[in-house]
């Protein structure tokens, strides 16, 4: 078989970018599933809104892809930064005024408080910008330029033969912006003491109450984590795609929420491991195995994505990287 | 001693006879009232019959996964997909253009309505074991994530299986109901446009199901439902199998689905697999949460409202508006005015229901008509001298353990 190696890498660096930002959002699910055990419905709208979000602050702004190139950078971190910074809030916002309430109700009350707040979140952002997909500034070139780095190498070169690598600035802009978020979150969760208190509190929350730690603020910063995870990842998805619309949240909440339970909800490694799985998954199955497999094509793989959960999740009932718990009496 | 108890028993089972003989008059006066409707409807000109059908069928699905969710307690967020395969399977058995058909491989016999229909039920309950089979193992989120993915894979199939499915156009001139002869030469027809046929023939399959369902919940497999959704330990060690019971809730929940796609199918004559998105599963257990999970009649109201809310009413609160837009004449509220005549609350319509449901959580969360035991079940155990709000604590260990969905036992 003549495995096209420049496709590979191109999808494989697409894969790597998508799942990068669906590892962002699927860290605001499993963050506040952990603490709470509430799959937070909204969540996928707290991310289209930060994408909203952030057009408009560049549409304010008025800097095109003509500005000179320190006013671009410049403008994205701003907007990175606003958005992360809006959807924190409104996330936060949201627990406060839904969810809060809730904390002793039947499971599912919060559960479908969740669900209409996703529905009024959607509904505020069809009167934000309408109903039809709208475009961003082009503020990233997104043209792809080839490297012969797979040439240089006399290993490489022997395996891939004339293969290159085509990289998109944009690709390497996705992968440059969630990375370090990831760190610094996985630094804030295990290295500080606010983060040792989150993580006490997933554990067991009346032993964290006995301890002193106050509930309600450990909570709130759990929300206040997850959104600004999301306004990041949909400022960078509305760069990516140079496109937003009101729905955009449903797709990738639910790559994300699917991430999240693949690699075990509740486990900040595993939603960024299953993250990077889905992204992988998404960008191969729209492109690449459609040169070996005839017929098959980006409409397969929502159900390739959902058949390799099931999958997962009947051999391993409690995701990649979740504990077993046994059951307890 | 003895005798105190037995005439304690003979007692209760009287009352209990009592109540369910008033249950099932109110029922009954109910159903009379209902079926009189297309009367209302034509006298008072509302035309308001083909809303009502749809809403019927929604109650029916509502029915349904308050078998699976509120007896059981099994989350199902992909209820949609039992929908789908009920619908696409009379489609495939009725339509000339089915690929079925046209291979020759239905006989002829169950190319008419009534066989597809029964046929479609049990087809349906098939596919309820064989999508909650691999559940089994799972708890709580696990499980409504899997059947939410198979909400996903199934209409996705129907799309893009075009070889079979005839992709998104769907497939048409699915059967209706055989006329039913009168004396006298005329004739009980179902087309789509006879409305008050098809509206007595939907209240009576709701009435059946009605019937169904509740004397599942008091069989024997109700109870076991019941046990499971409250411990499951404890109801495996008092000797439940519990891996039957629950791949019972599955296939007679989605048996009740499969039974609505398939009568639905009937009445709009045409499949397509848009019809059938994640919205509609969530619509559906959003009706079954609003009414009062796991209390049948209070699901029944809880689909009412949204139905007529989603189908009647956010249409016909556009007339009040524009009136009142229309009559702003000072200029300061001009603006207003004008947004009020050009704004058109269909349009809203999510806008308000998910504002209703996070009101109707916040101020009920147990919904409108909470079922009795389960309130009883969800904040009881008084006896050791405490109650569920002792002091202002962040929450409340023991209703967390007995929460509806609970991991915990």
């Amino acid at each position: 078989m003549n495995v096209e190696w420049t496709q590979f890498f191109q999808y494989l660096i697409i894969g790597l970018a998508s799942g990068s930002l669906i590892a962002l959002i699927a860290l605001g699910y499993t963050l506040v599933y952990g603490i709470i055990e509430l799959i937070n419905f909204a969540h996928g709208e707290v991310f289209m809104m930060g994408a909203f979000f952030a057009t408009t602050v560049v549409l304010v702004s008025g800097v095109t892809d003509e500005s000179s190139g320190a006013l671009i950078v410049g403008m994205l971190i701003l907007s990175l930064v606003l958005a992360m910074i809006f959807s924190a809030a409104l996330n936060v916002g949201i627990d406060r005024v839904a969810y809060r309430r809730l904390r002793s109700a039947p499971r599912l009350a919060p559960l479908i408080a969740a669900i209409g707040m996703s529905f009024i979140l959607q509904n505020i952002a069809i009167y934000w910008r309408g109903s039809n997909p709208f475009t961003a500034p082009d503020l990233i070139p997104r043209e792809y330029r080839t490297y012969n780095v797979l040439q240089e190498w006399p290993v490489l070169r022997d395996w891939f033969a004339d293969s290159t690598l085509r990289l998109r600035l944009l690709d390497l802009f996705v992968i440059g912006v969630t990375i370090p978020l990831l760190v610094l979150l996985s630094w804030f969760v295990y290295r500080t003491r606010i983060g040792t208190a989150m993580r006490a509190t997933a554990q067991d929350r009346d032993a964290a109450a006995l301890m002193g730690i106050d509930i309600n603020r450990t909570i709130g910063i759990a929300f206040v984590l997850g959104g600004a995870l999301a306004g990041a990842a949909g400022m960078v998805a509305l760069f990516y795609n140079n496109s937003g619309r009101f729905q955009m949240g449903f797709q990738y909440g639910l790559y994300a929420f699917t991430a999240a339970v693949l690699g075990g909800i509740g486990n900040l490694a595993g939603a960024v491991v299953g993250g990077f799985l889905i992204g992988l998954i998404w960008s191969f199955s729209d492109g690449f195995v459609g040169n070996y497999i005839g017929g098959w094509g980006s409409q397969w793989t929502n159900s390739l994505i959902f058949g390799i959960l099931i999958l997962v999740l009947v051999f391993r009932p409690s995701g990649l990287l979740g504990q077993e718990t046994p059951d307890k009496v | 001693m003895a005798t105190t108890h037995a005439s304690r028993a003979e007692q209760w089972f009287s009352e209990r006879q009592g109540e369910q003989r008033k249950r099932l008059n109110t029922v009954l006066i109910g159903a009379a009232i209902v079926a009189l409707y297309p009367l209302f409807d034509s006298l008072l000109g509302l035309g308001l019959l083909g809303s009502w059908i749809p809403i019927f069928v929604f109650v029916i699905l509502a029915m349904g996964l308050n078998v699976v969710v509120g007896y059981a307690g099994l989350l199902d967020l992909g209820y949609v997909a039992f929908f789908v395969i009920g619908a696409y399977a009379n489609a495939f058995m009725t339509s000339p253009s089915s690929w079925f058909v046209i291979n020759g491989w239905i006989p002829e016999f169950l190319q008419s309505f009534w066989p597809a229909m029964a046929l479609s039920w049990i087809i349906a309950a098939i596919f309820g074991v064989i999508l909650g089979a691999p559940t089994l193992r799972l708890r709580g989120d696990y499980l409504a994530i899997v059947t939410l993915g198979f909400g996903e894979i199934v209409p996705d199939f129907f799309t893009n299986a075009a070889a079979i499915t005839r992709g998104p156009q769907g497939i048409g001139q699915i059967a209706k109901p055989p006329s039913i002869p009168l004396p006298g030469g005329r004739e009980i027809s179902f087309a789509t446009t006879d409305q008050w046929n098809w509206f007595w023939l939907i209240l009576v399959v709701g009435i059946v199901s009605l019937f169904m369902i509740t004397r599942l919940y008091d069989s024997r497999l109700g109870r076991s439902w019941q046990a499971i959704r409250e411990d499951e330990i404890a109801a495996a060690s008092m000797g439940i199998n519990t891996v039957k019971a629950k791949l019972w809730a599955f296939a007679l929940g989605a048996s009740f689905s499969g039974f609505a796609g398939s009568v639905y199918a009937g009445y709009v004559r045409v499949v397509y697999p848009d019809q059938f998105q994640f919205s509609v599963s969530i619509i559906i257990l959003a009706m079954v949460i609003l009414g009062g999970i796991g209390n049948i009649y209070g699901v029944i109201i809880g689909a009412l409202i949204i139905g007529s809310f989603d189908r009647i009413l956010a249409d016909a609160l556009n007339t009040p508006l524009h009136w009142l837009g229309e009559r702003i004449t000072w200029e300061p509220l001009a603006w207003l005015g004008d947004f009020m005549v050009n704004h058109s609350v269909t349009s809203d319509r999510f806008l308000i229901f998910g504002l209703a449901l996070v009101l109707i959580m916040i101020l009920r969360p147990g919904g409108l008509f909470p079922s009795e035991q389960r309130a009883a079940e969800l904040t009881g155990d008084d006896e050791d001298g405490t109650s569920a709000d002792d002091g202002d604590e962040l929450y409340d260990a023991r209703q967390r353990d007995g929460q509806l969905v609970g991991e915990r036992a």
